[in-house]
């Protein structure tokens, strides 16, 4: 087959990047080489429209022990001989195309990257965005989204301790589907995805390669090879129990310290493992593509060199010392097969029955070597001019907040995930140690120590829309204040970058300015970015999606004794609101959702304010007079009066603060604030500690009813279960056999 | 005495049951590994474990494989002998599929996968796993998706009138109304045990409520009736 730039944008690469690969290798490329290049130039590989903006993010500091970018994910010291591994990553776009298996491999490909590292998981949380919940095509992206999530991560064994969810119109095409895994390993005991040493053996581990994955990347158009195109699915298939199996077999051979390297096969499988490997290491290989376990006959080089079959991982082992490799994977039933061996001079020469299918230069290939990098346009878009034509302030204050408030809470945004999280399950490994005690950041032991890490992931799109700068400050600080609030002192964060098309220069725009807040937040919070995922082309006909930059944070918690939890404890407790009440219904639930405006700025949100409120909780929880702390964050302070009340159902009695438009001061999401709950004895000892914070004094917490400027509102437990069916009343309607 | 906690690969409760047998409540475990068969160190008054997850991924039918591995053969051999066999979760399904218990467990009712925490009770005084508990409420989790008991009128008959029903589904009172049954079991039925009482099935995990750290210990009180010695009718 002759190979032209024809072929190349076929491929989707450019003409210039074509002439590229031409100067690289000095001469044209062969259909298997320009297929290799292809799927490693993509954005997905090799972050050309990315890189150079996600460089100025903070990399390094804190407690971080190796920096972003340097191996799949960050580590991070957390004392007593251990470090904590952790990264997002999407999968939107096969999630949208086949919701269960592309949810289910998100959440294999996360883990992989994690014990690829030698890193237990020992959590995992998703964050997900979904289109309007009454619509029947999202109920059957929610259902088959969440089956894969559960269907895989319980299989795999690791709890899924948590995320968050949301709807919005602008998802309905393109939900997302973000995935996190959090894994601990003991300092000096990691693996690097590395290759080096002449001669040492390369082996492939885990399941048979077949064809599934090739059609997901660059191979969607059925010209290229007719024949084979057809019989591609788009989406990989997942096998938990392989991925089971490959895990335990992984951490076994880490204690054999035979290994040199290993790389999980993720995108772009053999190509970026080997590429990859021997890039880092700076050494060649020599592979034999037809030793490869296939699992059908008659695969070609190029389909073998892409494949995405899941649940495989590159080994390098030291020459000698293959067969303690080789029982494990005995041990275990799964293939570890040597296809070739690490050469001297830094190519990558793939041989199919004594052929020579490809030969190409592994540094080329690469993110940070020849792959090439791109500085985008960017352009103020246009509807950032509705925004400013809005004023909330010549809203009236409607008269029934009551009523407001029971619609808030009934968004499924707001109300409770019950339906979701009680199909994964979030126990197993004995580690979860918030599913009976319920914090803002969710709480996963680190067993063999005193210790625990707290996470959670953050984001709310619609202020990121508002305005991405400042919108994307506030997901990194409402990430590191719930880490705060439930005791912890945040470390670091992993992000996962959900936009729509680079090319368009409004959406470019937005991401810069997101990466610049990311950047500020992230400075002053002294948490490092390990690493992440960037998902462009998140779009819908109607256009791309809120700009979602998601930030999952870790945090550390030294004592468990400072677990700080939510919940309203016992009746008699006061209540204050810590952080200053403005009146701001900017972008909240309340404004966009309730009152349909569709267009308003990001809420209130100064920096240094949010530091000063997070040094004070932090202070306020080591001097053990908090009974429970919890952010005000989506729906505002009334929805968080309510959460902290429904955990031991009990009330609260408040009185608004007379100086607030009433709606602002219950359902204003402006941020920077805390609602903390203190016994009456200690309440002069909390003021004191105080200072010249802003607060107020609340009220107090009550039997059972919700009590507002003396007028009664009901029963917590009628409330409660409201708020806990809204989802459960949606899906569990008939369901449409689509 | 001493306990033995069977791999499966698959398994993934198996640490979890490990750590809250040893740490928790301060017992000798021996790991058990699927292809091996050698358990000869074991003696009547000892106990073995089939822990949950998903052996051998679940595929065919939960536990339908696993009861074919050479340790379950052993297995089977000691709970013949009147050695204590418990199956957890993923450990009753492969004790009902070898036939150490009747039933089966099908798949939930609602078709979901279900983890959260349950209430349980027990008015058996006649097994070691229950007779110190009879009446107390048990808040214990359950993490399954085929945990539907399931047997004929006859056979659910007979493990009444044998006394062989361990665990009843209820509420935080202890009473059997109300949304309390996770699964769609008949009769709310969480756990049984086999006609000579050495052989015990249920769907809850106990190892998941053995400890301070997690806010539950509930689970250490049903773990403990098997470090007494059985008396076992022959």
């Amino acid at each position: 087959m002759e190979v032209t730039v024809e072929t190349a944008k076929q491929l989707g690469l450019t003409e210039e990047e074509f002439n590229q690969i031409k100067d690289i290798l000095g001469r044209t490329p062969n259909f298997t080489e320009l297929s290799m290049y292809s799927v490693m130039w993509s954005e997905h590989c090799s972050y050309k429209n990315s890189i150079a903006l996600l460089k100025t993010l903070p990399r390094e500091g804190g407690k971080l022990l190796v920096k972003a970018g340097e191996e799949n994910a960050g580590l991070v010291d957390i004392g007593d001989g251990w470090a904590c591994v952790f990264k997002i990553e999407s999968h939107n776009h096969p999630s949208a195309i086949e919701p269960f298996q592309g949810a289910a491999t998100g959440v294999g490909g996360i883990h992989r990257d994690i014990f690829t590292m030698g890193a237990r998981p020992i959590a995992s949380l998703n964050s997900l965005r979904f289109g309007k919940p009454e619509d029947t095509k999202t109920q059957h992206l929610i259902r088959g989204i969440v089956h894969g999530i559960g269907y895989y991560g319980n299989c795999f064994g690791v709890p899924t301790i948590g995320g968050e969810v949301y709807f919005d119109a602008c998802y309905s095409t393109n939900p997302l589907v973000n995935a996190m895994s959090v894994g601990i390993v003991r300092v000096g005991k990691t693996v690097s995805a590395t290759s080096y040493g002449e001669g040492n053996p390369v082996f492939i581990v885990g399941s048979d390669t077949g064809k599934d994955g090739i059609g997901g990347a660059s191979f969607a158009s059925a010209n290229i090879d007719e024949d084979s195109a057809q019989d591609l699915p788009a989406v990989q298939v997942g096998d938990p129990f392989q991925e089971k199996k490959l895990l335990e077999a992984c951490m076994e051979i880490v204690e054999t310290s035979a290994l040199i390297g290993m790389q999980d096969m993720g995108a772009a499988g053999i190509t970026c493992s080997c590429s990859e490997m021997s890039a880092k290491g700076e050494h060649g290989m020599r592979i034999d593509l037809g030793k490869v376990p296939t699992r059908q006959p008659g695969m070609k080089a190029w389909e073998m060199l892409l494949s995405e079959s899941q649940e495989r991982m590159l080994i390098v082992v030291k020459k000698g010392r293959e067969q303690e490799v080789l029982k494990v994977f005995e041990k275990w039933d799964l293939n570890c097969v040597q296809i070739g061996e690490v050469t001297g001079e830094q190519r990558l020469k793939y041989y199919l029955d004594g052929k020579l299918e490809a030969d190409v230069p592994a540094e080329s290939l690469v993110l940070g070597g020849g792959a090439p990098v791109y500085h985008r346009e960017t352009k103020v878009p246009a509807y950032f001019e509705k925004i400013k034509q809005v004023d909330a302030d010549k809203i009236q204050v409607p008269k029934d907040l009551k009523t407001i408030a029971e619609k808030i809470i009934s968004q499924p945004d707001i109300a409770s995930k019950r339906w979701i999280y009680t199909q994964y399950d979030s126990m197993v490994g004995t580690g979860n140690a918030g599913y009976n005690a319920l914090s803002d950041a969710q709480i996963a032991l680190v067993k063999g120590t005193k210790k625990a890490l707290l996470m959670t992931t953050d984001c709310n799109g619609r202020y990121v829309q508002a305005n991405p700068y400042k919108g994307t400050m506030i997901a990194v600080a409402e990430a590191a204040r719930n880490i705060v609030c439930s005791g912890g002192q945040p470390l670091a964060i992993t992000n996962c970058l959900n936009f729509g098309n680079p090319y368009n220069p409004e959406v470019y725009y937005q991401f810069s300015e997101a990466i610049k807040g990311m950047g500020d937040a992230c400075r002053r919070f002294d948490t490092p970015v390990t690493g992440g995922n960037v998902s462009f082309y998140n779009q819908s006909p109607d256009g791309p999606v809120f700009p979602t930059p998601v930030i999952g944070m870790v945090g550390l918690l030294d004592n468990l004794n400072l677990h700080t939890t939510l919940g309203f404890r016992q009746a008699g407790d006061n209540i204050y609101l810590i952080g200053q009440s403005r009146n701001d219904i900017n972008c909240s639930t309340y404004l966009y959702k309730i009152l349909g405006e569709k267009y308003s700025p990001a809420p209130h949100f100064d920096l240094e304010e949010e530091f000063s409120l997070q040094k004070m909780i932090s202070i306020l929880i080591q001097a053990g007079i908090l009974q429970s702390a919890h952010d005000i964050s989506d729906g505002g302070l009334f929805t968080t009066l309510l959460e902290s009340a429904m955990v031991n159902e009990v009330g609260f009695n408040i009185q608004a603060n007379k100086d607030i438009r009433k709606d602002a001061f219950l359902f204003g999401e402006a941020q920077s604030r805390v609602v903390v709950s203190v016994r009456e004895g200690d309440c002069a000892e909390f003021e004191r500690l105080l200072g010249g914070m802003v607060y107020e004094r609340l009220g107090e917490v009550v039997e059972e009813n919700i009590i507002i400027d003396n007028e009664n509102w009901g029963n917590i437990v009628d409330w409660k279960e409201k708020y806990d069916t809204v989802l459960e009343n949606l899906m569990e309607k008939e369901e449409v056999v689509s | 005495m001493k306990f033995g906690v069977v791999i499966f690969p698959g398994s993934n409760c198996d640490r979890d049951m490990m750590d809250a047998l040893r740490h928790d409540l301060g017992q000798e475990v021996i790991p058990l590994w699927h292809k091996d068969k050698d358990i000869d160190s074991f003696r009547t008054e000892d106990c073995i474990v089939l822990p949950g997850g998903f052996s051998y991924g679940d595929y065919l039918r939960c536990g339908a494989i696993a009861r074919f591995s050479p340790m379950m053969q052993s297995v089977i051999d000691f709970a013949n002998k009147g050695g204590k066999v418990l199956g957890i979760c993923n450990g009753f399904q492969i004790l009902c599929e070898s036939g150490l218990l009747p039933g089966v467990l099908l798949r939930n009712e609602n078709r979901q996968f279900v983890c959260k925490n349950i209430h349980l009770i027990s008015d058996n005084d006649t097994t070691l796993l229950t007779k110190d508990i009879t009446g107390k409420v048990l808040r214990i989790p359950v993490a399954h998706g085929e945990g539907r008991y399931y047997a004929d009128n006859e056979t659910l008959d007979n493990l009444y009138k044998n006394k062989q029903i361990l665990f009843h589904y209820c509420n935080e009172y202890g009473e059997q109304k109300g949304k309390i049954n996770p699964n769609g079991s008949l009769r709310n039925i969480a756990g049984i045990c086999n006609r000579r009482k050495n052989v015990f099935g249920m769907m809850p995990h106990p190892e998941r409520a053995t400890s301070i750290a997690l806010g539950n210990t509930d689970g250490r009180l049903i773990l403990q009736g098997l470090m007494q010695r059985a008396e076992v009718p022959a």
